[in-house]
């Protein structure tokens, strides 16, 4: 026995003595406010060997959970979207503008943006998470500070461009200029770390839809960040789960903002390429 | 001044005379349950919002005393009859004195 | 098949951490219960508690109660350190004697509502949920 398969096999043994061990991802649909749909399963794409079909984080919670993601005033994270579009609006730094002075009403300019994040700057000849596109924004062009990255003010910005780009196909690109950062994040998300010696792909590849403990694995999608969690009941970036998940088997993490968590953003949100775009979601 | 605190309200904009309604409230307000303790072992004070209540055209829909075991950004949904247009007021009251407030107008066809 | 010594621990900490052990009604509940009834018995009528069997989070943990005709409706999570969880007076022009909410429940626990009907007599309902600890603990 391979040890992947020995500890899917300790995990499954666990999960078997007091729940069930195999929990599929349920078959509910989502639309969200009765006009946006969401596509929360769909084929994997080519790129990904292993898996099949890929699903939305969305399928694996309760449905208590799932009902609170389905109309934009029982999610408690629209909240802080509405806080980010007043900050849209508001001028900030040395050159007197506002978000809105360049980028107008953010529902037309920022439709179809987050879905394709991260993804290649020229000029800057780096891959730009969309955190590090707003504070270049910030710093550059208005000359306002920059946000510190998972902070609630990024944070609430990243969640309102998502909110417009939402029922849009997540679609960045793997190849290209960007090739080397993503094949960066690949090596990272399949490399066991830490003293429970786990890499991405144990838990949310080769065991998604197992129970640990009491909590059903998803696939680790990132097509909903950032998301409202239950567990802290405030919106959480990527990198802040990131840092979190890796933390949490017991490795040395990385910080938000670092070129580790830029590559795996991207290679982890190519995983999720052809679900739609969902943030805010609500998830545990 | 308890910071960052902001209520949103979901109210139909018309209803029928005599008509009941769904009303949703939402607050950000972290809730401080007192159960908490910070980094050098000692209680961080409970700080929560202990009463909602929902007024229409001045007379009461629901009044609600609140515990610190209601989740961080209360949520409540209920319903109320509305006899004529008018306008519902929604109050929040916190521990540390502050009152907050938002109302809504509906119409009557 | 040999196991690890780290596969041992998943094994132990596995089969005991699913559920956390029921935690038992309090004095503080009966406590806060006879303020809110006088004393007066409890029976049982037309009161329904909505709540989920098992809680995503204990941290938010929605809850529906729906008492047609009730006064005001008490909520109590017995097995919090502090039982109360809200008091729900309606007024004349409630459309209906029900509220959902969302709330804090440290442990699996009975969640108790109790309804004041006009005329003085009280009536209740129970549910069983179950607070779990989720995933890696992150």
């Amino acid at each position: 026995m391979t040890k992947i398969t020995k500890m899917v096999s300790v995990l499954a043994l666990t999960a078997l003595a007091s729940a069930p061990a195999l929990a599929d991802p349920d078959d509910n649909s989502l639309t969200i406010n009765g006009e946006i749909e969401i596509v929360t399963e769909t084929a994997a794409p080519a790129h990904m060997e292993n898996v099949d079909t890929i699903y939305s984080g969305w399928r694996f919670r309760m449905a208590g959970t799932q009902v609170m993601e389905e109309d934009d005033f029982d999610n408690p994270g629209m909240i802080w979207v509405e806080k980010a579009a007043a900050d849209w609006e508001t001028v900030d730094g040395t050159r007197g503008e506002s978000c809105q002075s360049c980028h107008g009403v953010v529902e037309e300019s920022m439709k179809g943006v987050r879905a394709v994040y991260p993804k290649w700057n020229e000029a800057a000849g780096e891959v730009r998470t969309l955190e590090m596109q707003v504070n270049d924004c910030r710093h550059t062009r208005m000359g306002a500070e920059k946000w510190k990255y998972s902070g609630g003010d990024m944070t609430n910005m990243v969640a309102l461009i998502s909110s417009v780009s939402r029922g849009m196909p997540v679609n960045v690109a793997i190849d290209g200029p960007v090739q080397s950062t993503w094949e960066q994040g690949k090596e990272l998300y399949y490399t066991r770390t830490g003293q429970l010696e786990l890499s991405c792909a144990n838990c949310h590849e080769d065991s998604y839809g197992m129970m640990i403990r009491a909590d059903h694995l998803s696939q680790g999608q990132i097509n909903g960040f950032p998301t409202y969690r239950l567990k802290n009941t405030k919106l959480n970036g990527v990198h802040a789960r990131f840092k979190g998940c890796v933390r949490d088997t017991r490795a040395e993490t990385f910080n938000p903002g670092s070129s580790e968590f830029v590559a795996l953003e991207l290679y982890v949100a190519s995983r999720g390429n052809g679900l739609s775009v969902e943030g805010p979601s609500v998830r545990n | 001044m308890a910071s960052g605190v902001k209520p949103r309200v979901k109210v139909p904009k018309s209803a029928t005379a005599g008509e009941t309604i769904t009303i949703k409230t939402l607050i950000s307000h972290k809730m401080e349950s007192g159960q908490r303790k910070d980094g050098d072992g000692n209680v961080i004070p409970r700080s929560i919002i202990n009463r909602f209540t929902c007024d229409f055209n001045g007379e009461n829909v629901v009044d609600v005393t609140m515990e610190p075991a209601i989740s961080t950004n209360p949520y409540f949904q209920f319903e109320a009859t509305v006899p004529a247009a008018g306008e519902f007021t929604f109050t929040w009251y916190d521990d540390d004195g502050d009152v907050y407030t938002d109302s809504k107008s509906i119409a009557v066809n | 098949m040999n196991l690890t010594r780290r596969e041992t621990l998943a094994l132990g900490l596995g089969a005991t951490a699913l559920a956390l052990l029921p935690i038992r009604a309090s004095a503080a509940a009966d406590d806060q219960i006879a303020a809110f009834t006088g004393g007066a018995d409890i029976g049982t009528g037309d009161i329904t508690l909505t709540a989920p069997e098992i809680a995503e989070n204990g941290n938010t943990v929605p809850v529906a109660v729906n008492a047609p005709g009730a006064a005001a409706i008490m909520l109590l999570a017995t097995g919090n350190p502090n039982p109360a969880v809200g008091t729900f007076n309606f007024g004349p022009l409630a459309g209906s004697h029900s509220v959902s909410t969302r709330i804090r429940l440290a442990g699996t626990q009975d969640v108790l509502a109790i309804a004041r009907m006009p005329d003085g007599s009280f009536i209740q309902a129970s549910a069983t949920v179950k607070v779990t600890i989720g995933g890696c603990g992150g």
